[in-house]
Formats: C-alpha cells, structure tokens, sequence
C-alpha cells in the first residue's frame, strides 16, 4: 500500500543501516590476523601468530574468572528472578505494582549510579571488594533478565493449567515436574543464556565491585587505555564475537518472541 | 538489597572526606552539592553530558524508525527474521570491543580516512574528539532503539491506515497524524534507554573521546579512584534525577507497556 519509491527507500535505508551495524564487526575479524603491531588500515600481511600469544597465563586467569562469576551470578539470578516472576504473576499482594516497577529501575537507571551505589555500600558496610563482591554486583542485572524473561512466559501461560493438574489429582511436585516445568524450562535457559552473556561482557559496574581481581572485560579495559598488546585485544575480540553469537542464537531459537528484547534492556553495559 | 545500596549511596552524598587521612567522615553538610553548584567546569560537564545523550538519541531515533517500518509492514517473514538476528548479534557481543573498534576506524591512519582518501575526500580527523564520542554511542545504543519502535509499529493495524487513506489522507498526513502518535511510545521506551546509557557512561569518552569530551561519569571515575567517594556520589545524583524526572515523563506518555 506504501508507495514504490517509499518503498525502495526504505529498503535502502534498512540495508544500509545493517551495513553499518556489521562493517566494524566485520573489520575486527579482520583485524586479529593483522601482522603488524600497529593497528593501521590497509592491513599489509596476515598472521595468525596473535592466537597463540593470547592464550597466556594473564588473559587465561582473567577468563576463568570471568566463567567463574558468570555461572554464580546467573545460578542467583535463575532462583531469585524466578521467584520474583512467580511472586509478581500470580499472587495480588502490597505493594505489587511498587516491585514491579523497582524491578525495571536497574534497566533505566546509569549503570554508573549502580556501580558506586554497590560501591559505597560496600565500603559502608566495611565489606573487601572481592570475587563476591563482583559476584552481587553481576547479580543485580541478571536477576531482572531472568524475571523478564519467567515473567513473559508466565504472563502467556493460563493458571487453569496448574489448577487443572490439581482437580486431576496431582500433588504438588507432580504439578511442577509435568506441568509448570516444561512451560517454563525454555525461558529459564533463554533468560540464563543472556544473564550470562551480560555478566561476561559486563564493564561498568564491575570496575566498582573489584578489588585486584580482572575479569575479561577489565583486562581488556585496561589494554585498550593504555594501548598495550592491542594484538591480543584483536584475538579475545575475535574469539568473544564468536562466542558469544552461539547463546544468542540458541536463545533466539529458544523464545522467538519478545523475550530476547525485553531482556536486552539489561544490557546496560 | 539493590534499594538499600541507592539509599547509602544518597546519604554519602552528604558526608565529607579528612582531607589528610582519605577517611570518610559521617559529617553532614551540604559541601559536596555546593561545590558542584559553583565550579563552572562541572556545569559544562553535566551540559556536555545531558547534549550528547540527547543527539545520540536524537540521531538513533532517526536511524531506527525507517528499519522498524521496513521490518513490520514491508519485509517478508524470513527477511525479518534476518533483519531481527542482524540486530540482536552486536547488541549481544561486547560492548568494549565495539567501541575499540571504532577507535581503530576513525584513527588517523584508519579505514575511514584510507575510505576518504580513496573517493578523494580530505580526511575527517575526528577520533578522539566529541564527534567520536557521539558517533559511538549512536552505534552501539541502535540496537536498543530499533526493537521497541519495531515493536510499537507492529501492532499499528493496517485498517488504521486503510481508514486514514479512505479518508483522504496523503501519505504524509497519515504518516504524522497516525503513524508517528502510535508509534511514539515505542520511540520514548527506546530513548530510554539510549538516553540513560549515554548518561550514565564514563568508557566510551575515556576510551574514544579528547580531552574535552570528560562526561559525568569520567568525573565520577576518577573521583572513587582518588577516594573521593561523597564527592562522586553527589555527582552521581545529577544523572539520577536527570533519569527520575524522564521516566515520569515516559510514564505519561505510556512507554513502559512498550518495553
């Protein structure tokens, strides 16, 4: 009904917007082969001697690290988010729409505040900033997209559902094993998936919760700034594009629906 | 637990710090607002801040509205569903990375200038400059504006328009009469969050920015490194009230159902 020209236009427009979008992700793939150790363009000569210098001990420790906080921080995240999903669904209580909506402040609010927040209260509370530290500070983001996420599907999920099973005569356990579980495993390995993704990636709110320790991203904050061993920023860019291609495409297929979105809004950082 | 951390992190504000020990007194007083009031560099900070959020989201919002048209009325399904993982994927991979990237780009002896060059163009020396800061953070923000303005125009039913048509509307007044009120939720839920990420950000300005591209949250930064904590807590308020007074706004205009 739109017009031709409107329409080509607009065409033009979507592709030259994904252009944008993919030629700097396609030019950092490019980049990890890069011989020299000035990052210039034209690249002159390829190698692929980088990959082997990345993997030392400094960017392993980092990685493990950064695997470590992951899966504790998204462990928490997956019991509490759920539970505040279930809470939220289906129980009318006090102070309901209040948590609700506190929920979503940490999407829209700085990361920056979330960090020093955390980071006061630490040091208020005379708590040393260490792997646990790290570990809260993560928690916070990925509790809500674990909530998203459980709260979506609950809010598509009939509740005759679970009061059928009970008329049916299945006690409690039954009704979760058969029942609520398979409506929900999905959005749980969805919401899991990105919590993880988040807290791998996460910058902002990790430099005020750590003490000495460097997860990835700090290790590469710190490279970047001070411009030292760019070619090993070029590989862990190459292998983190990757990597983390592989849950958001298993999540896609996981959800297919508005999930994803919703989830993105923790993506603060 | 998150709530408890925002109250501290509010009442700090107020404290001051020995200036010879770096300890935090609990002394309360209103010194560390004051000193913001006064020092006319933290004003230009604060306005640098809140300018570049908004043409950031300024120029997102431009960007993302053809592509979330294109994606729920033109496209095909498969087409969209291409366009849908074409987005998702870099918001979803580093966010560092992506803005080093950028630095590589618009370097001196980057692609953008080599590009130039090629088409026999003067070369653009904008790294490292507030024009890098802005470029950046519209790229990496995108994304997050596309969705929700996709998402606000796909449930705009076609009979709306049809009615619209039949009526005797042109294509403009449909688009300004209809289209843009309908979708505009979409848009704000979308500006929030390119907006409060922009404001609360200190990495891309360090990592990407000049001398004199220092956001509120370089301020802040550096602050909590020389201890200074009371004093970035009460800088960090600016951003918050900023953010309180948006979501209100946002809240009339009805975003939150489109996030």
């Amino acid at each position: 009904m739109e017009r031709r020209a409107t329409r080509v236009a607009l065409t033009a427009w979507t592709v030259l917007v994904v252009l944008f979008l993919w030629i700097p992700l396609a030019l950092i793939l490019l980049y990890a082969f890069n011989k020299s150790n000035v990052e210039s363009w034209p690249i002159s000569s390829f190698t692929t001697h980088w990959f082997h210098a990345a993997w030392n001990s400094e960017v392993r420790s980092a990685l493990w690290l950064s695997v470590r906080v992951g899966l504790t921080a998204t462990g928490i995240a997956l019991v509490l988010g759920s539970m505040a999903a279930f809470g939220v669904a289906r129980f009318r209580f006090f102070g309901r729409e209040a948590i609700s909506f506190l929920l979503i402040l940490p999407i829209a609010l700085p990361g920056i505040v979330t960090g020093i927040a955390l980071n006061s209260a630490f040091l208020a509370g005379h708590i040393l900033l260490s792997t646990c530290t790290i570990i809260v500070g993560h928690a916070t983001f990925c509790v809500i997209v674990v909530y998203n996420n459980v709260l979506a599907r609950l809010r598509r999920s009939s509740p005759s559902l679970i009061e059928a099973s009970q008329d049916l005569g299945a006690d409690g356990w039954q009704t979760f094993r058969f029942v609520i579980w398979p409506v929900l495993s999905t959005a749980l390995v969805a919401g899991g998936l990105l919590a993880f993704a988040l807290s791998f990636d996460e910058v902002v709110v990790t430099y005020f919760t750590a003490g000495a320790q460097n997860t990835l991203p700090l290790l590469i904050f710190g490279y970047i700034r001070l411009g030292q061993q760019l070619p090993v920023v070029n590989v862990i860019a190459f292998a983190m594009i990757l990597v983390t291609a592989i849950p958001v495409l298993l999540a896609q297929r996981l959800v297919r629906d508005a999930g994803l979105v919703r989830g993105a809004g923790a993506a603060a950082h | 637990m998150y709530l408890a951390s925002l109250v501290a992190l509010f009442l700090s504000s107020f404290w001051t710090v020995d200036p010879f020990t770096s300890v935090v007194q609990h002394i309360w007083n209103v010194d560390n607002y004051k000193l913001l009031w006064e020092q006319s560099a933290y004003h230009s900070i604060a306005l640098r801040t809140v300018g570049i959020a908004a043409a950031v989201t300024a120029a997102d919002a431009v960007l993302a509205f053809p592509v979330g048209y294109f994606m729920a009325r033109i496209a095909g399904g498969r087409s969209r569903a291409f366009i849908f993982v074409a987005v998702l994927l870099p918001l979803w991979s580093s966010y560092l990375i992506r803005v080093y990237i950028w630095r590589l780009i618009l370097d001196h002896d980057g692609v953008l200038n080599w590009s130039l060059r090629k088409v026999g163009l003067p070369a653009a020396n904008i790294g490292y400059t507030n024009w890098a800061v802005w470029l950046i953070f519209t790229y990496v923000w995108l994304p997050f504006m596309i969705l929700p303005v996709y998402g606000a125009l796909e449930r705009v039913p076609d009979s709306f328009l049809e009615a619209s048509r039949d009526l005797g509307a042109g294509g403009w007044t449909t688009f300004r009469r209809i289209l843009l009120p309908l979708a505009l939720p979409g848009v704000i839920a979308g500006s929030i969050f390119t907006f409060s990420l922009t404001l609360g950000d200190y990495i891309t300005p360090l990592l990407a920015g000049g001398a004199s591209s220092q956001f509120i949250g370089n301020v802040v930064y550096d602050s909590i490194g020389s201890q200074q904590t009371p004093f970035a807590a009460a800088f960090a308020a600016v951003p918050l009230v900023v953010m309180a007074v948006y979501l209100l706004i946002a809240r009339r205009l009805g975003a939150f159902e489109a996030l």
